[in-house]
C-alpha cells in the first residue's frame, strides 16, 4: 500500500489521502447500484419507455404524470397516473396500512419492551422467541397466516368459532372486507418485535435511580409511566416510529404474496411493481416509483432532523 | 394486590410468547401431517409424517433455491464486509471535509424504497446480460446491504479508543495495515453481528428476486416458497409449503438463538430495517 509513494506528505495527508481510496469502491459501487438507477428511473418516468426496449426511449414530459386528452371540441378527459384512480387508491390503500399498522406495532411495542425491560426469570427466553417473527422471511410469515387464516381449514376460525368469537368461518384473505386487515395483522406480527427492540434501547437509556426516587416518593406506577418513563423514552419511540413508517410506506411482500391481483389492499410499491413487469407500462410504473421516491425521501429529511444523529 | 400483579404479568409474558411462536409452531405442526389430517385443524403434535419434506426436497428445484439464497446472501455478506470495513475505518477514524454528508447520504440510500430503482437496475439488468443470473440479485442486494454495514460498522468503529490506533501510527503503520492488523481483530464480534443482520435481509429478500429471476433453477427460496401452488386454490400444497418454509426458517432461528445478544446490539445501533 502507499507507504512509499506517502513519503514527504503530513501524517494528516497521508491519512486523508488513505480515506479516500477506502471510500472510493464502496461511494463507487453505491453510485452503480443506487444512484444511476434511481436515475434512469426518474427518467424513464418522463419518457415512453417499454420493458422491451428501456434503450430505445424517447422523452415525453409529463404526459405519464397528466396529460388533457382532447376528443376534439369542448371535449376530452384528463389522463396519467394524477388522474388515475387506480393509483390514488392504491396511495389511500398505502397509507391506511401505514397508519394503522405502526400505531398498533408502536402500542404492542411499547407494552413488549415494557415487559422486556422489567427483570423476571424468563427475560431470555422471552427475547429470544421475540426476535422469531422479525427473522422468518416476509413470504414465509405471509404464508404462515394465509394457512391460518384460510377460510374452510384456518386455524384462526377455528379459535374464533370455538371462543364464540364468529358465527360463521370468514374468508378472511379473499373477503374484500376483511382483506386490508389480514394483511395488516400479519405485519403487525412481524415488526412488533422490531419495534419493541428499539423502544427497549431508549428505555434502557433512562438511568435506574430516577425509579428509585419515584418509588421512595410513593408516587404510583402509573403515573410514574406517563410523566417519566412516556416522556424519556419518547425520542426512542418517535425514531422508531418514523423507521416502521418509512419500512411500512413501501411494503410491498405481505401483500403480494397474501392477496395477489387484489385492489383492496394494492399499494403503491405493488402498483409499480405491476405495471413495471406485468402490464407492460414501464414508463407508468416508473412515474409512479418516482411519486413513492419522492414520498419517501421527504419523510427520510425528516428523521433526519428529528433524530439527532451522532455523526461525529 | 402483590400475587395479583405477578400473575397479571405472568399472563402478559405468556401472550407474548403464545403470540410470537404461535404461527411457527403452527407451520411446523402442519408441515408433519399429510392427507385429510391438514384440513383438521389440532393444536397439539397428531401426527409425524416426513412426507412433505421428501416431496420438497426429493423432487423439482427447491434444494437447488435453497443453495441460490445460501450463496447470494453469502456472497453479498462477503462483499459489503469487505467494502464496509475499509470504508467505516475512513468515516470513523478520519477527519476530512464532507464526512457528514457523506454519512448523512449513506443513511438515507439505506432507508431507500427499493422499488424507486427497480426500472434503472432492470436496464443495468439486462444491458450486462445479469437477466436470470445469481449476479444480478448480488449486485442489487448490495443496495441495503452496503450502507447498513458501512453504517453500523462506523458506529461500532467509533466507540474503540483511540489510544490503540495512536501506538499503530506514531510506528508509522500505514492505514491499510492499521485496519487489518489492528481493527479487524479487534472489530470481529462486530463484524460477526452486522454480516449476520445482512445475511439474514439477503436471505428474505423478495422484490429483486421476483423481478429479475424467471426460471426455477436460478430463483432464491422465498421466491421458490410464494410460487408453490397446486393446479387450482382448492389444491394449495399447504403441507409443502409449509414444510419448504420450516426449512427456510429453522437456520435462521438457531442463528438467532445463538447469537441474541449480539443482535439485538446490532439492530439497535443501525436502526436496520425489518
Amino acid at each position: 500500500m502507499p507507504e512509499r509513494a506517502g513519503r514527504g506528505l503530513t501524517l494528516t495527508a497521508r491519512r486523508r489521502r488513505a480515506a479516500a481510496l477506502f471510500l472510493a469502491p464502496m461511494l463507487l459501487v453505491l453510485a452503480c447500484v443506487a444512484g444511476w438507477p434511481l436515475l434512469r428511473s426518474i427518467w424513464f418516468g418522463f419518457t415512453d419507455a417499454s420493458l422491451g426496449n428501456p434503450g430505445g426511449a424517447r422523452w415525453v414530459g409529463f404526459t405519464n404524470y397528466l396529460e388533457w386528452l382532447s376528443y376534439g371540441e369542448d371535449d376530452g378527459e384528463w389522463v396519467g397516473l394524477l388522474a388515475d384512480a387506480e393509483w390514488w387508491r392504491a396511495v389511500w390503500n398505502t397509507l391506511t396500512f401505514t397508519f394503522v399498522t405502526v400505531s398498533v406495532e408502536t402500542v404492542l411495542g411499547l407494552v413488549v419492551a415494557l415487559v422486556l425491560n422489567a427483570k423476571f426469570p424468563l427475560r431470555g427466553v422471552v427475547r429470544a422467541a421475540v426476535l422469531i417473527p422479525w427473522a422468518i422471511p416476509t413470504v414465509v410469515s405471509a404464508k404462515m397466516w394465509a394457512w391460518m387464516l384460510n377460510d374452510q381449514f384456518g386455524i384462526i376460525n377455528d379459535i374464533g368459532m370455538k371462543l364464540g368469537l364468529l358465527s360463521a368461518p370468514v374468508a378472511w384473505v379473499a373477503s374484500a372486507d376483511t382483506a386490508m386487515i389480514a394483511v395488516m395483522l400479519v405485519d403487525i406480527w412481524k415488526s412488533t418485535p422490531f419495534m419493541a427492540l428499539l423502544i427497549l434501547a431508549g428505555l434502557q437509556m433512562i438511568p435506574e435511580d430516577i425509579y428509585e426516587a419515584a418509588k421512595i416518593d410513593g408516587i404510583n406506577p402509573v403515573r410514574t409511566f406517563w410523566r417519566v418513563t412516556l416522556p424519556l423514552a419518547a425520542p426512542a419511540i418517535l425514531v422508531a416510529v418514523i423507521f416502521r413508517a418509512l419500512d411500512a410506506l413501501r411494503v410491498f411482500d405481505i401483500v403480494y404474496v397474501l392477496t395477489p391481483n387484489n385492489a383492496e389492499t394494492r399499494t403503491m410499491s405493488v402498483f409499480v411493481q405491476e405495471n413495471l413487469f406485468q402490464f407492460d407500462q414501464f414508463a407508468y410504473g416508473s412515474a409512479a416509483s418516482t411519486l413513492l421516491f419522492l414520498v419517501i425521501a421527504f419523510i427520510t429529511l425528516g428523521y433526519i432532523r428529528l433524530a439527532r444523529l451522532n455523526l461525529d | 394486590m402483590k400475587i395479583l400483579k405477578t400473575v397479571g404479568f405472568y399472563l402478559l409474558v405468556a401472550l407474548i410468547l403464545l403470540f410470537s411462536v404461535f404461527p411457527f409452531y403452527y407451520a411446523v405442526l402442519t408441515s408433519f401431517e399429510t392427507g385429510t389430517a391438514i384440513f383438521t385443524p389440532n393444536y397439539l403434535p397428531e401426527s409425524f409424517d416426513l412426507a412433505n419434506y421428501a416431496q420438497v426436497l426429493g423432487q423439482g428445484f427447491f434444494p437447488r433455491n435453497i443453495l441460490n439464497s445460501v450463496a447470494v446472501a453469502a456472497a453479498t455478506v462477503a462483499i459489503s464486509l469487505l467494502l464496509g470495513v475499509t470504508a467505516a475505518f475512513a468515516l470513523a477514524r478520519i477527519r476530512f471535509r464532507g464526512r457528514k454528508l457523506l454519512l448523512l447520504t449513506i443513511l438515507s440510500v439505506s432507508m431507500f424504497p427499493q422499488i424507486a430503482v427497480l426500472s434503472g437496475l432492470f436496464e443495468i439488468v439486462r444491458t450486462l446480460g445479469l437477466y436470470n443470473s445469481l449476479a444480478s440479485l448480488v449486485m442489487s442486494y448490495l443496495i441495503f446491504t452496503l450502507p447498513f454495514t458501512v453504517w453500523v460498522l462506523t458506529t461500532f468503529m467509533r466507540d474503540i479508543p483511540v489510544e490503540i490506533e495512536e501506538a499503530a501510527i506514531v510506528d508509522g503503520i500505514s492505514p491499510w495495515r492499521i485496519v487489518t492488523r489492528v481493527f479487524m481483530p479487534l472489530m470481529w464480534p462486530a463484524m460477526v453481528t452486522t454480516g449476520l443482520l445482512a445475511f439474514i435481509q439477503a436471505w428474505n429478500e423478495f422484490l429483486f428476486a421476483l423481478t429479475f429471476v424467471s426460471n426455477n433453477s436460478t430463483r432464491t427460496a422465498p421466491v421458490a416458497i410464494a410460487l408453490i401452488s397446486g393446479s387450482s386454490a382448492q389444491e394449495t400444497p399447504w403441507g409443502a409449503i409449509m414444510a419448504a418454509s420450516v426449512i427456510v426458517t429453522t437456520p435462521l432461528i438457531i442463528l438467532i438463538l445463538i447469537f441474541q445478544r449480539r443482535i439485538v446490539a446490532g439492530l439497535t445501533a443501525g436502526g436496520v430495517k425489518g
